[in-house]
């Protein structure tokens, strides 16, 4: 299975300010009543996003300015709590293809980079700094460079992490790893075959 | 070599290292439910995969249970297509299915090690993040996501970078009235939300060895509302003696021999940690949660933090976590207002969770306009529950016992806060909207602090309201 080499994404950004913003907040539970991800994109970050008489809050998402980005911007522990892919798979059917943020929770960091989007960790003076060049030029262009683990936008740059084992897959195209694990059929088997719980 | 447990069971289960330099882990116990599993299920059938070990998956429904009217089909229609998809995915795959007419459908975390099927020394993995609860049992056990849930159905293994360990020893006796909900509250608060990023907690110390399965349960479940992925405990005779006679458990004379491999993946005790963190029982109080996290905790006695006493990085999120909560900063969180008091849940929804609260619970009555429900992990937990009688005391106490699910721990089911209700809960997670409304407020807290609520009509310090521990000898 073929993948695309991810080794730089390109795009306007979004800054949604905060730490802590929990995969509830991304994906509110009662809309994860479904058997398949379509559609989640809708209700993505909802409950800040929407009142419950559906009409907008204000919200980065809402603002015309940021119409179409697709580089979030965020702060601290960023995916926190649930394991649930509804939150990652949101955020790439909203359209967003590339986070960054100051820290990410371990679960939600790798069901994004299943998914291909990479995580990137800056420092929160770094984000500022872009978040304030995006406040100022919403069309400002960013390029996450996964290979070089740089942020650029505009005319000036800065460095960031995106974490080894994550670089290595999306700049390979290997981040969905099923390929590589079913070529492994033998060698589990005889793993599995020394473990008695496993026939039992 | 001296190993812990964590890296003997990760090491009996790698498979090889992969191209990114991740480990292929074999998973030997796959856990499924209802929420996260029918879109692995459908990418499989578009990679044309098939269950690899089909023998070594599990599924119960949990999520959209309703609690109170359980016969199908489900009044909404989502949440119908949605046990009708996991019953089919089974039926297709040969996967067993703890299923509603079974008697042993239940929360995921409950089913598991009351089936017996959560063993020492094994490698257990679902798509739900509080998976860290079958740590109590000595096995490394991990929330994943559902891309890594087709990885299992078609390999039994995953791609996962090796955590770290941190051994977290709490020694010396809890007060009275101080239960495993506030044990593991206090770690949070002190270690923070995202202290256990890229470690394993250890648990161990006087504490952990003198708690039940079920209070090791309750702690290990909330490791990951530390950051930490897996949560663990050593396993010992009272592992043993919980599993034995289980319907999953070895038998015969398989058992000893089973119990022989378990000893051999305790930690040695000579072993190195990455890190290791102390406390002191006695430092422990009965613990609430005032905010939006649950490092946002604080003992029933102290007052709501106000912005200005909290450290500099912190003011933002005190700020917003007040304005949410409404709660008055400075002032006795005793003494608010509760409307709905919940005990139930993966942390808090075993046989003695409903035990303890109902030996306090007799003779007192739920305060008017408060709704109370309890809510059993499993259908069993309910059997045992109503076999003893414990329902009749929850209700008549004015408390309402329903059926077997997640219920009002995350609101995928009709049991939901309305508005800004204050809810007084014995579950996990006190985000905002977390129990189903957009302004819903969350207080977490132990079982018999929940059932002190629901008397009280307000937060209140359990000791007090019952006469638990040293405020009653006083």
């Amino acid at each position: 299975m073929a993948l695309e080499k991810i080794t730089e994404v390109r795009g306007r950004g979004v800054h949604v300010a905060g730490n802590e913003i929990d995969t509830d907040r991304i994906i509110p539970a009662r809309f994860m009543k479904c058997v398949t991800f379509d559609g989640l994109g809708e209700y993505l970050f909802y409950d800040v996003r929407k009142h419950e008489d559906g009409t907008d809050k204000d919200h980065p998402l809402n603002d015309a300015r940021f119409s179409g980005a697709s580089v979030l911007l965020s702060g601290e522990n960023f995916g926190c709590g649930s394991s649930r892919e509804h939150a990652p798979q949101a955020l790439y059917r909203y359209g967003f293809r590339g986070i960054i943020a100051e820290s990410y929770a371990e679960i939600f960091f790798g069901n994004c980079t299943t998914l291909g989007i990479p995580c990137f960790c800056a420092t929160k003076e770094d984000i500022q700094t872009i978040a304030a060049a995006i406040e100022a030029d919403p069309s400002i262009g960013i390029a996450l460079d996964v290979a070089n683990e740089r942020i650029r936008f505009g005319d000036q740059s800065v460095t960031a992490v995106v974490r080894e084992t994550a670089r290595k897959a999306l700049c390979d195209g290997k981040w969905d790893m099923i390929g590589e694990l079913a070529d492994g059929k033998d060698e589990i088997a005889s793993v599995a075959s020394k473990l008695d719980y496993m026939s039992r | 070599m001296s190993k812990s447990l964590f890296e003997k069971v990760w090491d009996a289960h790698a498979v090889k290292t992969l191209s990114n330099g991740q480990t292929q882990l074999l998973i030997g116990t796959h856990l499924i439910h209802e929420v996260t599993s029918p879109q692995a299920f459908g990418m499989l059938r578009d990679l044309g995969l098939k269950v690899a070990y089909p023998n070594r998956t599990f599924a119960t429904v949990d999520h959209i249970v309703p609690t109170d009217q359980r016969q199908e089909p489900f009044a909404d229609p989502l949440a119908d297509a949605m046990i009708r998809e996991l019953r089919k995915n089974c039926e297709e795959t040969g996967v067993t299915f703890f299923d509603l007419p079974s008697g042993k459908q239940g929360i995921v975390h409950v089913v598991g090690p009351e089936q017996g099927i959560t063993q020492p020394g094994t490698t257990i993995a679902c798509g739900d993040s509080h998976t860290s609860t079958h740590g109590a049992f000595g096995a490394i056990a991990f929330g994943i996501g559902t891309t890594q849930i087709r990885d299992l159905l078609a390999t039994q293994t995953m791609a996962l970078a090796k955590l770290k360990v941190r051994r977290i020893n709490v020694n010396g006796e809890l007060r009275p009235g101080v239960y495993a909900k506030d044990v593991i509250l206090h770690i949070i608060r002190t270690l923070g939300v995202k202290g256990g990023t890229g470690f394993a907690y250890e648990y161990g110390g006087s504490v952990f060895d003198n708690f039940t399965m079920e209070e090791r349960m309750t702690v290990c479940n909330m490791s990951i509302e530390g950051g930490a992925r897996a949560g663990y405990v050593n396993p010992d005779e009272k592992t043993f003696e919980y599993l034995k006679g289980r319907p999953y458990s070895p038998s015969g004379d398989y058992w000893d021999a089973a119990v022989e491999t378990w000893k051999s993946f305790a930690s040695d005790p000579d072993c190195s940690y990455d890190d290791v963190v102390e406390f002191d029982a006695a430092d422990i109080a009965p613990t609430v949660t005032w905010g939006i996290n649950p490092e946002q905790a604080i003992a029933v006695t102290e007052n709501v933090p106000t912005v200005d006493g909290a450290a500099d990085e912190d003011k933002e999120l005190v700020a917003e976590a007040l304005e949410y909560m409404k709660l008055p900063a400075g002032e006795p969180i005793a003494g608010t207002k509760v409307d709905v008091c919940f005990i139930g849940s993966c942390t808090n929804g075993r046989l003695s969770d409903f035990e303890e609260a109902a030996k306090y619970l007799e003779g007192h009555k739920v305060a008017d306009g408060v709704k109370a429900i309890a809510v059993p992990g499993s259908q069993v937990v309910d059997a045992i529950c109503r076999e003893k009688g414990l329902h009749t005391v929850f209700e008549e106490a004015g408390f309402e016992w329903r059926g077997a699910g997640c219920s009002m721990c995350l609101a995928m089911n009709p049991d939901k806060l309305v508005g800004d209700q204050l809810s007084a809960s014995s579950s996990n997670r006190n985000f905002k909207g977390r129990q189903g409304s957009p302004t819903g407020r969350t207080v977490l807290m132990s079982p018999v602090m929940v059932a002190a609520a629901a008397i009280r009509g307000e937060i209140a310090d359990a000791r007090e309201v019952f006469g638990v521990g040293e405020l009653a000898n006083a």
